[in-house]
């Protein structure tokens, strides 16, 4: 039935045009002979066209525009007064005698176009004569396409000031009366139309209605333009008479539309100045009316407002616009009790953005505006709307990306809040988001309390929430959030050494709940910030007169064990291993022996029941033996026990060459080179000796089992050793012993049983090069090599 | 003309949180040839990072990376050069020179890179080369205090190195430079 409709409509208007166009003809004629009761009578003719009630109003407006077109020519005849000889005022009486109203009014408002241009009689009596005509046609489509006609045709001859219509007032009232009644008759034609028709084509209706729209709202931007509408005369008249109509229509369409326009087509100056008006109106709209796109739209155009114009920024706070919009916010919202959660968040994420340009530095204003999102939030336990949570996340960005700083938002006391209510996926990006806004803006946080408030607000990363374990995470974006946690560690920093030891512990306190899958990557990130502590510390002993001073490395270093203990939970030994390794040298640096002794006592025990894979061991023992070699605080107790161990330990390793390599690593243990360095001689040999043994071994048993020798690499490396410490003076290696050595090698070379091998060979022939170049040196080391011969 | 980059203990995210901006604006893709990195990145991250800068990567391990498959040493030649690459933890007494020496005649190569002090060193014996880059990040060490962030550029133009340090020194790069000139016959000689 419809589709039936759509193509009679089609029929309807070819007929409408042909109409027009037929009568047209006729009329052009009349005009081009001058003769005035013809023009007169065929322009009737082909205006009664538009007397139809079978248009829709697209199709109408097609049928309009071609009268329209024909009007023009009609009115230009009327204006050239010695072509008809009518004068205008006969004219418009004239005029008033067709037969249907509908012509006689479109007539009408042309004539009086040109009696207005002719200035016989004032602009706004004659607009104000036509305006009131034009009440006659209350058929909806009929009468706003007519009031439509008004407009234009008037638009140019409005008695605006300084326009030359304007006649002896000075103000531009007339004008703005003018207008404001067309205005509102059209509105009453266009809810009208809602009303018309059976109900089951209401759809259609609405679409219809909305086609027409900017007939309506043409008025409202005709208001704007007048000149003579200054804050005073928008305030006084246009908005109160505007909003009048708009909330006693009580048609959802209209209200919603027309706020839109009085925000769009006004000056923000003047939205701001009549604040309070334009949003005491809200409430008192159709609770259907989508007030919060009205109110946002409103907000984005004040924030845009300030953006551009930052001198406007006292007004801002002298109209109280923070508090009004604020409180009326809060009002729409709690009287649309169907409004979804995204709807209210929505709101808030407008307001902020609005808070964060016009009113940066009131953070309470920032923390309000939180504050009342947290309330609306609390109805929830947490937020399951994905369109919900993103607003939530745009919410908690703002801030972080207005204020570069991240410890402003710290001080926020309802941004915690706001996260809280967050699923926990969601909580952890937003966490992730305050990680990477430090991390970018190289912020530094550096009291306590905010370090505590931060890894509050990242408790997600930092562990499991609700119980839920880990295990459902990607592993790869488990690694990145918490190396990024462990990243954030560095940025915690206060120079005083008591802030940071409190800091250090707070950390401490909120990584240890972490769980065996975070402390891998938590811990040593705190071990070393502590370290570097200790170190500013190393002078200090807290001898300070009469105070106890909490921050000694004696602390720290408790703190420290307490901590890589934790790692066994994981189990992280090797990574422990390492970390009382570095514990060891810094206690060294500090001359606390007993700590050392008991953090290379731990790294030990390590070694022992939990490096197994022979690997790691050697890894792990070169480590233990490189950081023994440094240590220069233990007795000679205490030094003899752990060497006496690191030795043992070379000895056992599975492969023999690394046996070779860890034991002659050793023997570095006996001879420090600084002035006060132990310089055990005979020890050194000792090593060096049993390196030699294994090695020896070692070329037996590949003999044994390969049936060819090994390559000589290692008898080369340990002859290396013997000249580093033959040049160290060591008394008990010497020329011969270093003689006797080459000779096996060369020996050991050229046997058959050896495959040739290009490595060692050129190791050999480097270091023979060595020995050569030591010779030629003359003086003390020359003299010293003179007796060996390559 | 062959550019390579020589750095390494950066200990991300253990020690520092991320390289310093200036040397990041430093180091753009498409400058460098090479990369020979002393180890202890730690993590992937890092590698990629250091990846996207220039394809060809030479890493060897240190003892607190995440990946375990990094070598213990590593040898390229380079034009007329021999280099050599360990992160150095392995070599004891750490940072000694002449143990340094030994390993680089153990791998017979011109220039030795190795690490793990965290202190910039560009070493000349009748050897050949050893050159530390020192620490890129400044990370803390137990062995060098007060450690200045840096990383090294070599120049390798035939015969001749010309070895250039940054040094990330109170918040400006400063830049010095070496030159070593290798002859024929495989022994090096330092020239100014």
């Amino acid at each position: 039935m419809i589709s039936d409709g759509v193509e009679d409509e089609e029929k309807w208007l070819a007929e409408g045009i042909a109409g027009i166009q037929h009568n047209a003809f006729y009329m052009h004629r009349a005009l081009d002979s001058n003769n005035l009761r013809e023009a007169l009578k065929y322009s009737a003719l082909l205006l009664s066209e538009l007397r139809t009630s079978r248009l829709s109003p697209h199709k109408y407006y097609e049928l309009y525009m071609r009268a329209f077109d024909e009007l023009r020519k009609l009115e230009m005849f009327f204006k050239e007064v010695d072509r008809h000889g009518c004068s205008v005022v006969d004219l418009y009486e004239l005029v008033q005698h067709a037969g249907n109203i509908l012509p006689r009014l479109y007539l009408l408002c042309t004539v009086g176009s040109v009696y207005i241009k002719s200035k016989e009689a004032p602009a706004k009596d004659v607009l104000k004569d036509l305006v009131e005509m034009c009440r006659a046609v209350q058929h909806p489509i009929r009468g706003l396409f007519l009031r439509s006609y008004l407009a234009q045709v008037s638009r140019d001859k409005l008695p605006d000031i300084g326009s030359e219509y304007e006649g002896d007032a000075d103000t531009a009232l007339d004008a703005v009366e003018f207008v404001l009644q067309n205005f509102t008759e059209m509105n009453k034609l266009w809810v009208r139309l809602q009303y018309q028709g059976p109900v089951r084509i209401k759809e259609r209706r609405e679409k219809e209605r909305s086609e027409l729209r900017d007939l309506v709202g043409k008025n409202l931007h005709v208001l704007s333009q007048i000149e003579g509408v200054d804050l005073e005369v928008y305030k006084g008249t246009v908005l109160p008479r505007v909003l009048e109509q708009v909330v006693n229509c009580k048609d959802e369409l209209a209200q919603y539309y027309l706020m839109d326009c009085i925000i769009q087509v006004f000056p923000d100056e003047y939205h701001l100045q009549t604040l309070e008006t334009l949003l005491g109106a809200c409430p008192q709209l159709q609770p259907t009316v989508d007030i919060k796109t009205v109110l946002s739209q409103l907000m984005e155009r004040l924030s845009n407002y300030a953006a551009s114009s930052p001198e406007v920024l006292p007004e801002f706070l002298q109209v109280e616009a923070f508090t009004k919009l604020s409180s009326a916010i809060g009002k729409v919202i709690e009287a649309q009790v169907d409004m979804p959660i995204v709807g209210a968040i929505t709101l808030y994420v407008s307001l902020l953005t609005f808070t964060l340009r016009v009113h940066p530095d009131r953070l309470d204003y920032v923390d309000k505006v939180l504050g009342a999102c947290v309330k609306k939030l609390s109805s929830k336990a947490k937020l399951e709307d994905s369109k919900a949570t993103k607003q939530v996340v745009a919410l908690l960005s703002a801030p972080l990306e207005k204020y570069n700083d991240i410890v402003t938002s710290l001080t926020l006391s309802n941004y915690p809040r706001v996260m809280d209510h967050l699923d926990n996926g969601t909580n952890k990006v937003m966490a992730m988001v305050i990680i990477q806004s430090i991390m970018k803006n190289n912020t530094c946080i550096s009291t306590d309390d905010k370090v505590e408030v931060l890894f509050e607000l990242i408790k997600g990363l930092i562990k499991d929430l609700d119980g839920i374990p880990v295990d459902e995470l990607d592993d790869e974006d488990f690694k990145e959030e918490q190396n990024s946690v462990a990243r954030l560690i560095h940025m915690l920093y206060n120079d005083d050494p008591e802030e940071m030891l409190q800091i250090i512990c707070t950390v401490r306190e909120h990584i240890m709940t972490g769980g065996p899958k975070r402390l891998p990557f938590t811990v040593p990130s705190l071990v070393f910030s502590a370290l570097k502590l200790v170190r500013r510390l190393q002078g200090q002993d807290g001898d300070v007169v009469g105070e106890e001073v909490p921050a000694t490395p004696k602390k720290i270093f408790q703190l420290l064990s307490q901590t890589i203990e934790a790692l066994s939970s994981v189990p992280s030994p090797e990574l422990a291993l390492r970390l009382y390794l570095q514990c060891a040298e810094a206690a060294n640096d500090c001359d606390l022996e007993p700590v050392a002794y008991e953090f290379f006592t731990q790294a030990f025990i390590l070694y022992e029941e939990e490096v197994a894979d022979s690997k790691a061991q050697v890894t792990a023992i070169h480590l233990i033996i490189g950081t023994l070699q440094r240590m220069n605080v233990f007795g000679i107790e205490n030094r003899d026990t752990l060497t006496h161990k690191a030795t043992g330990y070379s000895a056992k390793l599975l492969k023999k060459p690394d046996q070779c390599r860890a034991v002659y690593a050793c023997s570095h243990l006996f001879w420090v080179d600084d002035q006060d360095g132990i310089k055990d001689g005979e020890r050194v040999l000792l090593c060096l000796k049993r390196s030699l043994r294994i090695a020896n071994a070692a070329q037996q048993m590949a003999n044994v089992t390969r049936g060819s020798s090994g390559p000589v690499t290692l008898f080369v490396e340990i002859l290396n050793k013997y000249l580093y410490f033959f040049e160290k003076g060591n008394p008990q290696i010497t020329s011969a012993a270093i003689q006797g050595l080459v000779e096996l090698i060369r020996t050991e070379m050229q046997s058959d049983s050896t495959t040739p091998n290009p490595v060692s060979d050129a190791f050999f022939a480097r270091t023979l090069q060595y020995i050569q170049f030591q010779k030629q040196k003359g003086g003390a080391m020359g003299e010293k090599y003179d007796s060996i011969k390559v | 003309m062959v550019l390579v980059l020589a750095i390494g203990d950066l200990h991300i995210p253990h020690r520092a949180p991320d390289l310093p901006a200036k040397f990041k604006s430093m180091l753009v893709p498409g400058k460098i040839q090479h990369i020979i990195c002393t180890g202890n990145l730690c993590i992937k991250e890092v590698h990629d990072y250091l990846k996207s800068l220039c394809p060809s990567l030479h890493i060897t391990r240190g003892e607190y990376d995440e990946d375990a498959r990094y070598p213990e040493t590593k040898t390229l030649t380079i034009g007329q050069f021999k280099l050599g690459l360990c992160h150095g933890h392995q070599v004891v007494p750490w940072g000694d020179l002449d143990s340094l020496a030994m390993l680089q005649r153990q791998l017979d190569v011109d220039i030795l890179v190795s690490g793990h002090t965290h202190q910039f060193k560009a070493y000349k014996h009748e050897g050949g080369v050893v050159i530390n880059p020192g620490s890129a990040t400044g990370a803390y060490s137990s062995i060098t205090y007060e450690v200045n962030p840096s990383f090294v550029l070599m120049d390798i133009d035939g015969l001749r190195v010309v070895v250039y340090v940054y040094e990330l020194i109170d918040g400006e790069v400063k830049v010095d430079k070496i030159d070593f000139k290798k002859t024929a016959t495989a022994s090096t000689n330092p020239t100014d």
